[in-house]
């Protein structure tokens, strides 16, 4: 592999992991604040998708469905939490993964009806459309740069707000000792339905930035609500560095490992074996990753710091 | 005296018998059609143009076939085996239907395959072609109205030679039906093949695939991404700016499924199949406009083979006067294949898959906005599989 395709290759890393992040920061805060188990956050991430591209056909301008976009994911996230949410915070984990797995079955079906089963897409926003002319062949979309910018922005306004600000400081109080918290006279709910809101929000943002790179379908939250569990578990449940550090990894390792696996096999076995094994390898390579993290560091990459 | 009340009594009996055969002739008017395809998830769209292409046909008629009512059952498989195995099971034992039409998906119908022939029930698939049931393992019971798996990648191999691509890269999902395509492709395809990539199904970003490619100095790539996959490496195959060095080439990837997500981007881009809308035979523009009126969208391949397998069972069902008893009249009927196909030459071959024409399609935008494929030119006529030799039938 050259040197150019390597660099190129992660590029490409990189602004999955962005996405990545952006989906499972969310999954994070949720899961490390709450304790609360919400597989719905993938579809939260369609559901952004297909607001955007509604929106888009209502005004006709990409910078207002983008706005109303995420107006509208917080107003679903709130009302989710508000109506089904709010009475499982007690309960396990088992009653939790029942109920949100019953909303992603709901929604993927919703959209099927609204706007039929076939795949949609939307064009990226008339000012992003051109490209830069990376080798000879390749040119590399100037919407996919805005989109490591934006993955970046939100990092860095997490970040700024979790550890800087009165809400971040409550939310980090929160995930180590919700009963102190409480004893303190904050109103818990009222702290929850906020990370809720946010989380909801920021999957929404992840699904309307994604819209225009892949195509809008229902059911595409589904596998990348695994992939991001695979972050918040290698980053360390409830960090936001640590989701952004394994997002970061998980992005370049697969990316990277796609082609570097299958060339380094075919240095080694004969090619018709690599083709038939590489493939199958590559698709478990962050899932090995994974657990190899585990055995190291149990608590993730990055823990909160004083969570159990 | 005696004798002529035995006489009365044998009348009597003979009435008796000629009614009950003539009562049993017109439950047997009836004719029960079971359908499994697959209505759930994002492949819905693929298995919704066969139940409406079934549909259009029976409704032309008033709900008849062949002179014959008919009552349609739609079962949905939902891209499970076991719900597959289950539905054509309650099909044929259940609702004892007379044929199974089904599936969309090669491994819908491996699943189902067993339990409806060892019923004796006629399976026709509409749109599935595996080459398990092509070669030894073919059955009297099984017949095909789409194509056999591998062809229109060995059409597209052929199409590269004529072209004159002469170094291809071949990209597609790691799952049995990618593999069969990257076969189908190498056994016609004379030039090189530059590199051969293999994606996970359902793959989101291919800009590492994309970045690959334009290393490979090729003049041509040939992929099979049906459905959401192919909208998304179309997309981004125009965003990365290779269509202006490498020929975009495919099989069930830029489709009348596929081309409202694709658009602008997909058009010009080649690929190679049995049927195109816009084929100019009598029978097909019929079927076109019909359905474009009936559903309000461009039908696809999957429509035209279904509207064609009703067709199939319309014209034997005429010539067996809907006798669905003998089953060997029913399966020399079928074989004759007496009716007008959209498709303009259709036969079965011995191993009752179709010997069929193939041809060169292109992606083109309509006046009215919008697009579908358009025939080009005729690759290669009469083409039968190449495992129909492997059947004793």
């Amino acid at each position: 592999m050259s040197l150019t395709l390597l660099l190129i290759q992660c590029l490409n890393g990189l602004q999955y992991g962005t996405l990545l992040f952006l989906i499972a920061a969310g999954l994070t805060l949720v899961f490390g604040v709450m304790g609360f188990i919400n597989l719905a956050h993938g579809v939260q991430y369609m559901v952004g998708a297909y607001l955007v591209f509604a929106f888009h056909q209502l005004t006709g301008s990409f910078a207002a469905a983008v706005v109303l976009s995420l107006a509208a994911a917080l107003l679903l996230g709130l009302l989710l939490e508000y109506f089904v949410f709010r009475h499982l915070y007690g309960r396990d984990h088992l009653s939790q993964v029942l109920a949100t797995f019953g909303i992603i079955i709901f929604l993927n079906e919703l959209a099927k009806v609204i706007f039929g089963p076939g795949t949609l897409t939307i064009e990226p926003p008339e000012f992003l459309a051109g490209s830069i002319q990376l080798t000879e062949q390749l040119r590399y979309p100037v919407y996919r740069f805005v989109t490591i910018l934006a993955g970046l922005a939100v990092a860095v306004i997490l970040y700024l707000t979790v550890t800087r600000t009165r809400v971040g400081m409550l939310i980090r109080a929160g995930a180590t000792t919700p009963e102190m918290v409480s004893a303190l006279g904050v109103n818990v709910q009222k702290l929850f339905m906020i990370v809720f809101g946010v989380g909801a929000m920021l999957a929404g943002f992840a699904g309307v930035i994604a819209a225009p790179i892949f195509a809008i379908e229902p059911g595409m939250g589904d596998n990348i609500l695994i992939i991001a569990f695979v972050v918040i578990i290698i980053g360390g449940i409830g960090s936001i560095r640590g989701a952004f550090l394994a997002a970061l990894i998980v992005g370049l390792f697969d990316t990277l490992g796609r082609t570097l696996l299958i060339e380094g096999l075919e240095l080694v076995f004969p090619p018709s074996f690599s083709n038939q094994v590489g493939p199958a390898l590559a698709s478990m390579l962050i899932y090995i990753l994974m657990a190899a993290i585990l055995v190291v560091r149990p608590q993730g990459l990055l823990p909160a710091k004083g969570a159990a | 005296m005696k004798a002529k009340a035995r006489f009365t009594i044998a009348s009597l009996a003979a009435a008796l018998v000629t009614s009950t055969a003539l009562f049993s002739a017109a439950i047997a008017e009836e004719v029960k059609i079971g359908m499994v395809v697959t209505l759930s998830g994002p492949p819905a769209a693929l298995g919704q143009q066969i139940v409406d292409g079934f549909q259009l046909a029976l409704d032309q008629n008033g709900g008849k076939l062949g002179g014959q009512d008919v009552t349609l059952i739609v079962e949905d498989d939902e891209l499970k085996p076991d719900v597959a195995l289950l539905k054509a099971k309650s099909l044929v034992e259940r609702d004892e239907v007379d044929f199974v039409v089904g599936t969309v998906f090669s491994n819908m119908l491996q699943a189902i395959f067993k339990p409806v022939i060892q019923s004796d029930t006629f399976l026709i698939s509409p749109n599935a072609g595996p080459s398990t049931f092509a070669g030894k393992n073919c059955n009297p019971y099984f017949f095909v109205t789409s194509y056999q798996n591998n062809q229109n990648a060995e059409v597209s191999g052929m199409i590269a030679n004529e072209e004159g691509f002469e170094k291809v890269v071949l990209m597609v999902p790691n799952y049995q039906a990618g593999r069969d395509n990257v076969a189908g492709y190498k056994q016609t395809f004379k030039g090189t093949v530059a590199d051969e990539i293999f994606t996970p199904l359902g793959h989101q970003d291919f800009s590492s695939e994309l970045a690959q490619i334009s290393t490979a100095d090729a003049d041509a790539l040939f992929t099979f991404m049906p459905g959401g996959m192919g909208v998304r490496l179309v997309k981004q195959f125009e965003a990365a700016g290779l269509g202006d060095n490498i020929e975009f080439t495919s099989v069930f990837t830029t489709d009348e499924t596929t081309l409202p997500g694709q658009q602008d981007a997909a058009v010009g881009f080649l690929s190679a199949g049995a049927w195109a809308p816009d084929m100019k035979n009598d029978a097909n523009q019929a079927f076109v406009s019909a359905f474009e009126e009936k559903y309000g969208y461009v039908p696809g391949s999957y429509a035209a083979q279904s509207y064609d397998t009703a067709n199939l069972i319309a014209s034997a069902l005429e010539k067996t006067g809907g006798d669905m008893s003998d089953k060997d009249a029913t399966r020399a009927a079928l074989e004759a294949a007496d009716f007008t196909s959209v498709r303009g030459s259709f036969a079965f071959s011995n191993n009752h898959y179709p010997v069929q024409d193939f041809h060169l399609l292109e992606v083109a935008k309509r006046d009215d906005g919008k697009f579908w494929t358009t025939a080009k030119r005729t690759v290669v006529t009469d083409y039968a599989d190449s495992f129909h030799a492997e059947c004793k039938m």
